[in-house]
């Protein structure tokens, strides 16, 4: 047992971090205020560009769709080094994340290849138009339907929870082409582009303030059958390929306070008996709670990491990671919060408080997006523990035969 | 990186594993029985050199380490194999390896051979090991009570925390005979770790240590044992998970099997995220333990939090799973229950481990 590199990671680390440390510090984010979401943006083409530039970008993806040909440690060792700059990824997120892999993995090379440039050159945004109002965790009752007109597709329908579509060149897009067979069988995926004419885009305002998301409104879209990926039918297929990505992340945003945070800021406020209030056992209680969820994430990535290592790949036990970080960031916060009393009332820019309240606002969304707390449960059980699936009503129905 | 167990020491994990396949029947049996253990798996478990593993060849060992004990905590834990492993092996023995000396040498030979059994007796009936003891060493005899101390019955000597006039205002750290010492057996929360109160008088003791450095010692044995039992915890979550996600699946209640509900399932994936949480803090404590890291203090206290919160409560709602039946004397999941009580409480409450945790944090932070 060592945490040691083999030699072949030890120098990939080391050429990964001479490079970060030239070009990263000229691609960060301001330290001291918020960046606004053109500056993002803006740092964000610029940072992806330059990684591209130097090998960097779809390190494990295949060579003649665009990528490195490299080992999914190898990408593991970038994004531990890239995570020590305070750099703009976000509005890539889903592009590299999910929709590029699923674009190479269903057109041919001829055809992925000048789409997945410009993404990893940072000129195109991707977005991902699944979730729809009626249908979050159960994603196979979507509505949103695709019906045949000559060599195209007319589609009509409304997406949800779309990140960045406002942003995006291009969205890959599931649909029902079939609602007279079972819900999984009656889909099929397409890409398009976003300023297709009928594509309504609408920012959603959400908990913390900020409009991320958007729904997309579609009015008879219209299609080319040469933008559909993977074949009629099997759009149910198609997406779990891009879902498989999603769930990658297992330890706590870099951004997100975790317990030296806390530490910090207990430290800074004045005990009820002299001292601070690091000093009082129910928060030392707490902070070890805290330490036990974030340190063990850590641990469970490193783990990971060694299945990696040894040319394994890591399972659904992955699925733990978001479910404990996400009710972690939640509780930290609140403690945070709580423990601020009259000074936590205020919605200050203090950067020592203002992390704790951000992600105590963003955690209800953290529990939900990529699988709610409760889908992850289920998986974890069905999955792993191998415990009966639940009782699904409309499994053997047509679709639009569902109460 | 490679944050795994090696080969080795996971087939020393399967040959554990097949020596203790039918421990917890061999647990019952010892339940109502008057002895302290069973002999012939304890003298199996030496005979592979369990007893052995940790100590050095030069004092009769096998020269292996600190992973090794902790591979086999985890199946004791995950089998309540009736024998005096931890008491003797993770505690005793890594008590008189820290305190070393001549009485070390004289008695790791036969205590790695499995010949004699050792137990810790520092507790007065109440406290934690930490806490300063009352019992006297005068002109080399100990006299005093100490209770409850495990496998009293099974052991031959005994380390004792106590104070002498050469103690100064602390205390120090004596090994003890128990032979013609006075046993009176202890009704313990856990029926198979046996336990007893222990009546010295005036019993030969051996110094082991330093005069004074009694408090130093056991701080250091904290973290060390911390890390061993957090393994035996592990284990026991690991077995309880195991049999309840077995019940969950063969338990049919309204048509169906109760593990297809959510209500149950969700405990189920509650308690398997719980032990994985667990298993990379032991990890990390079986790293820092045999690497004697810095780390070590805060790495002991993450493993004991995280495995005392997946032990307690894998049995806990385990139980509830198994809905009455699990409530029986003669159902397995009452004893993991007693098991992982003992083993929260015996080295000190959580904020006790709390407070070790955020000192270690701050210490680690300021350097």
């Amino acid at each position: 047992m060592d945490f040691k590199d083999s030699p072949d990671e030890a120098s990939y680390r080391a050429q990964v971090r001479a490079w970060l440390a030239e070009h990263a510090p000229g691609h960060e984010l301001p330290r001291d205020r918020d960046a606004s979401e053109d500056e993002l943006v803006a740092l964000a083409r610029r940072w992806q560009a330059a990684k591209a530039a130097a090998g960097y970008v779809g390190i494990t993806w295949r060579k003649d769709v665009g990528g490195q040909g490299g080992t999914p440690l190898q990408s593991v060792i970038f994004q531990q080094e890239e995570a020590r700059y305070r750099v703009s990824n976000v509005p890539f997120a889903v592009t590299m994340g999910m929709c590029v892999p699923t674009i190479y993995t269903y057109l041919t090379p001829e055809r992925a290849l000048p789409m997945v440039r410009r993404a990893v050159d940072g000129e195109q945004i991707w977005c991902q138009l699944f979730s729809e109002p009626a249908a979050g965790s159960d994603l196979a009752g979507i509505r949103t339907r695709a019906q045949r007109d000559g060599s195209d597709w007319v589609i009509n329908g409304q997406k949800v929870w779309t990140s960045y579509a406002h942003r995006s060149d291009y969205g890959i897009l599931l649909v029902r082409t079939d609602p007279g067979v079972v819900k999984h069988k009656g889909l099929t995926m397409f890409y398009l582009d976003m300023k297709t004419p009928g594509v309504d885009i609408r920012p959603i305002r959400t908990l913390p303030g900020e409009a991320e998301f958007n729904e997309v409104f579609l009015t008879d879209v219209r299609i080319p059958d040469s933008q559909r990926l993977g074949n009629v039918g099997e759009g149910w297929k198609v997406s779990l390929t891009t879902l498989s990505h999603e769930r990658m992340a297992i330890t706590k945003p870099a951004d997100a306070p975790g317990v030296d945070e806390l530490i910090a800021l207990m430290q800074a406020l004045p005990g009820e008996s002299g001292g601070t209030q690091v000093d009082d056992p129910s928060v030392r209680d707490a902070i070890a709670r805290f330490y036990v969820n974030d340190m063990g994430l850590e641990l469970l990535r490193m783990r990971a990491q060694t299945a990696l290592s040894k040319g394994q790949a890591p399972g659904p036990e992955a699925a733990i990671g978001k479910l404990v970080m996400a009710k972690t960031r939640q509780d930290i916060g609140a403690f945070a919060l709580d423990r601020l009393e009259q000074a936590g009332i205020a919605e200050t820019d203090d950067l020592r408080i203002k992390p704790f309240r951000y992600f105590y606002w963003w955690a209800p969304g953290l529990r939900i997006a990529g699988g709610t707390d409760e889908i992850l449960r289920n998986i974890i059980a069905e999955r792993v523990l191998g415990l009966p699936g639940d009782l699904r009503l409309d499994k053997d129905l047509p679709f639009n035969q569902i109460k | 990186m490679n944050f795994e167990f090696s080969d080795e020491q996971e087939s020393l994990r399967d040959q554990a594993r097949r020596l203790f396949a039918n421990a917890p029947a061999k647990a019952r049996m010892l339940l109502e029985a008057d002895a302290g253990h069973d002999a012939e798996l304890w003298s199996h478990a030496a005979g592979m050199g369990l007893t052995a593993a940790a100590i050095a060849e030069r004092q009769g060992g096998l020269g292996l380490g600190a992973l090794e004990l902790c591979v086999v905590a985890e199946e004791i834990g995950r089998s309540l194999a009736p024998i005096p492993f931890s008491s003797s092996v993770l505690v005793a023995t890594e008590a008189l390896k820290l305190a070393g000396g001549a009485a070390a040498d004289e008695w790791l030979p036969r205590l790695a051979a499995g010949e004699v059994i050792a137990t810790l007796a520092f507790t007065e009936g109440s406290g934690v090991w930490s806490t300063a003891p009352r019992g006297r060493v005068r002109d080399g005899r100990f006299d005093g009570i100490k209770t409850p101390v495990a496998d009293a019955a099974s052991a031959q000597i005994a380390i004792v925390s106590a104070r002498s006039d050469e103690d100064g205002d602390g205390y120090g750290w004596w090994l003890l005979p128990l032979q013609g010492v006075a046993q009176m057996p202890v009704t313990a929360i856990d029926r198979i770790r046996k336990h007893a109160a222990l009546n010295f008088v005036g019993t030969p003791a051996q110094r082991i240590g330093s005069p004074g450095s009694g408090a130093t010692l056991t701080e250091r044995l904290l973290d060390i044992a911390a890390v061993y039992v957090a393994f035996e915890q592990l284990g026991g979550a690991e077995a309880m998970l195991a049999m309840s996600v077995d019940y969950a699946k063969r338990r049919r209640a309204f048509g169906n099997a109760i593990g297809a509900t959510q209500a149950v399932k969700h405990r189920l994936a509650d308690m398997y995220t719980k032990v994985q949480l667990a298993r990379g803090h032991c990890l990390y404590g079986a790293w820092a333990l045999s690497t004697a890291a810095p780390e070590l203090p805060l790495a002991a206290a993450g493993a004991r939090l995280a495995a005392s919160d997946a032990f307690c409560y894998a049995a806990e709602e385990g139980i509830e799973i198994h809905g009455g039946i699990g409530f029986t004397w003669e159902n397995d999941c009452t004893l993991y229950l007693r098991r992982s009580r003992l083993l929260a409480q015996m080295l000190g409450h959580r904020s006790r481990w709390s407070d070790r945790l955020v000192r270690a944090l701050i210490a680690g932070r300021a350097a």
